[in-house]
């Protein structure tokens, strides 16, 4: 079977998904990504013509809440998770030169 | 002198009757888990401070005759559930110094029929495996045989529950990571319909297949965890909002005039024959019993583990874009630019299988493959339901096994994932159709446990329980335990 994603297209997916493309990894990478395809492509026997897509499992709607404030969570509790928090504000390296 | 391997019932009796107190039940696990764990590597975390200071309130709460139904009860939580200020890794690095801000509302629920949380279970990282092999912290072993494979994902909780090492424990299954790891151990493991407990506060893999469900020695044990884990949640917009049956008052309704399906397709090439021996006699106990046998077919399972790899890893790809080494989760050092961190924040988070199910769900999603793929295994999912709903015009329960083999050996399918997908291949389908399924004991191959699955139809989680509450009266299958000390 042709492989689908090719070096090109892994690089291309690595940007979309945020992940680093690591260049001594790309042939093993490659073969998981095609092989878990190959699995995949069995889906192609199916008659699907005439059939719609399933989203949600019972086929119901989504519930939603009244947009309103129901707890607070403490903001310096929060902040604990974080890897570099100083004056109420979340720090990233520089965006804007 | 408490058995390791009590049921909740058993428990709940003796703390009642007051020949044990909660903080002696409680710290004989600790010292269990302080002997055992090195050995097993089931736990990730262990709060003994947390746990007694539980276990002190509920002997407060027996002695004034104020009790809840578990109260006083040592379980352990898979550490996908968010439990307020206790880490919680979901297997992953990602995750190693995460202390959550509130707590998922199941464990919520449980804590407030009166469980004590003794810590958290190791599992694949962030669900994705069927072994217990791609947690970061080590897998966890099987305590049947300690060079073998618990299981996965909940592999940590099914050999904690296995070895006495909690008296139930709590598992999340998106293609059979409970009811797998159930089989491997030995246990009752129980994934109820999509939505019946809610998801809040248990960290997402794959949003549409998800479901927490319990892990016990018995199938009377997971009815009494379930009607506290389940039940509507406004905070969960998929939680269904139907009323909660009192599970364990059903499970004596004797089984005459229950119409089995056995599917075809569940007895396929890949199934070890010993397994299927087993399942056959299982399947004559249920004859026994008075339930009425009736072979059916679900044609379009066989395509049930190509839909998952398409829409599980879909799901996770988008789920985990929230790992950004920002707001919370591991950051690497010294990143040179925003696109510098979130790359390689989340390359060093991560692990290989994860890392591997992303960026086969950002292929699926994308652009010019979308309709081939994703769309395609939404069509297929459609199928594969429509078969059930079919079927369960005829019949109350369908049955099969649920794994192919008994636990294999620790490494053994590492090289070969496409081998460790089909592990999942009993199990998928219900998932993927949001039906409830549950795993029980029904034999044992070489020494090691065989599971029975139990499909039922939507919210017929009181079936598939008495079913195998039955089926434990007349077998005593879950009543094994490991020589493990």
């Amino acid at each position: 079977m042709t492989e689908l994603v090719d070096e090109q297209l892994l690089k291309d997916l690595a940007i979309l998904a945020q992940l680093p493309f690591e260049p001594e990894q790309v042939s093993s990478t490659l073969s998981a990504i095609n092989e878990v395809l190959e699995l995949v492509a069995r889906l192609e026997d199916a008659e699907t013509a005439s059939v719609l897509p399933l989203a949600h499992p019972l086929e119901r709607q989504q519930i939603l809440r009244e947009d309103a404030v129901t707890e607070n969570i403490d903001r310096n509790q929060l902040s604990q998770n974080a890897p570099s928090f100083e004056d109420g504000l979340y720090f990233v390296p520089k965006v804007i030169e | 002198m408490t058995h390791p391997f009590s049921t909740l019932i058993q428990l709940q009796t003796q703390l009642r009757e007051r020949s044990i107190s909660a903080t002696e039940l409680t710290q004989f696990y600790l010292d269990r888990i302080a002997q055992l764990n090195p050995m097993l590597n089931c736990y990730i975390t262990v709060d003994n401070e947390r746990a007694l200071d539980q276990a002190r309130a509920a002997d407060q709460q027996l002695a004034q005759g104020s009790a809840a139904p578990l109260t006083g009860i040592p379980i352990s939580q898979k550490d996908i559930f968010c439990i307020e200020d206790q880490i919680t890794t979901a297997g992953s690095k990602m995750l190693a110094n995460f202390r959550p801000p509130y707590t998922a509302t199941s464990a919520s629920q449980l804590e407030q029929a009166g469980a004590i949380t003794l810590g958290k279970t190791n599992m694949d990282e962030f669900a994705m495996g069927s072994s217990n092999e791609t947690s970061y912290y080590g897998p966890a072993k099987n305590p049947w045989d300690l060079l073998r494979i618990p299981g996965g994902s909940s592999g940590g909780s099914a050999a904690a529950v296995a070895a006495g090492l909690c008296a139930a424990s709590t598992g999340t299954d998106t293609g059979g990571s409970i009811r797998q790891p159930a089989a491997m151990c030995g246990l009752t493991g129980l994934k109820p319909t999509y939505g019946r407990i809610s998801r809040w506060g248990m960290i997402a893999f794959a949003s549409s297949l998800d479901q927490a469900g319990p892990m016990t020695h018995t199938a009377e044990d997971a009815a009494l965890m379930l009607e506290h884990m389940a039940g509507y949640d406004p905070k969960d917009a998929t939680s269904l909002d139907e009323p909660v049956p009192e599970y364990s008052q059903n499970l004596n309704q004797p089984m005459a005039g229950l119409k089995i399906g056995v599917c075809r397709q569940f007895f396929s090439e890949g199934l070890e024959g010993a397994v299927e021996q087993s399942i056959r006699e299982a399947l004559k106990t249920f004859e026994h019993l008075g339930a009425t046998l009736i072979d059916i077919d679900l044609p379009h399972t066989p395509l049930s583990v190509s839909a998952y790899y398409v829409i599980a890893p879909a799901e996770c790809s988008a789920n985990l874009s929230r790992f950004d080494g920002i707001r919370f989760g591991h950051r690497c050092d010294d990143p040179t630019d925003l696109q510098d961190l979130y790359q390689r924040s989340r390359g060093e988070g991560f692990g290989n299988e994860v890392k591997k199910r992303i960026l086969v769900g950002t292929f699926a999603l994308s652009a010019g493959y979308y309709d081939a793929f994703y769309r395609k295994a939404q069509q297929v999912r459609r199928l594969i339901k429509n078969d059930f709903v079919e079927a369960f015009d005829h019949v109350d329960l369908i049955v099969g096994p649920t794994a192919p083999s008994p636990a294999f050996q620790l490494g053994e399918k590492l090289d070969n994932p496409v081998d460790m997908y089909l592990q999942d291949i009993f199990t998928i389908s219900a998932n993927l159709a949001g039906l409830p399924a549950m795993s029980i004991p029904a034999g044992q191959v070489r020494g090691l446990p065989v599971g029975l699955q139990l499909i039922g139809n939507y919210l017929q989680e009181g079936t598939l329980l008495r079913a195998g509450h039955q089926f434990q009266q007349a077998t005593d299958w879950h009543q094994l335990a490991p020589e493990i000390e």
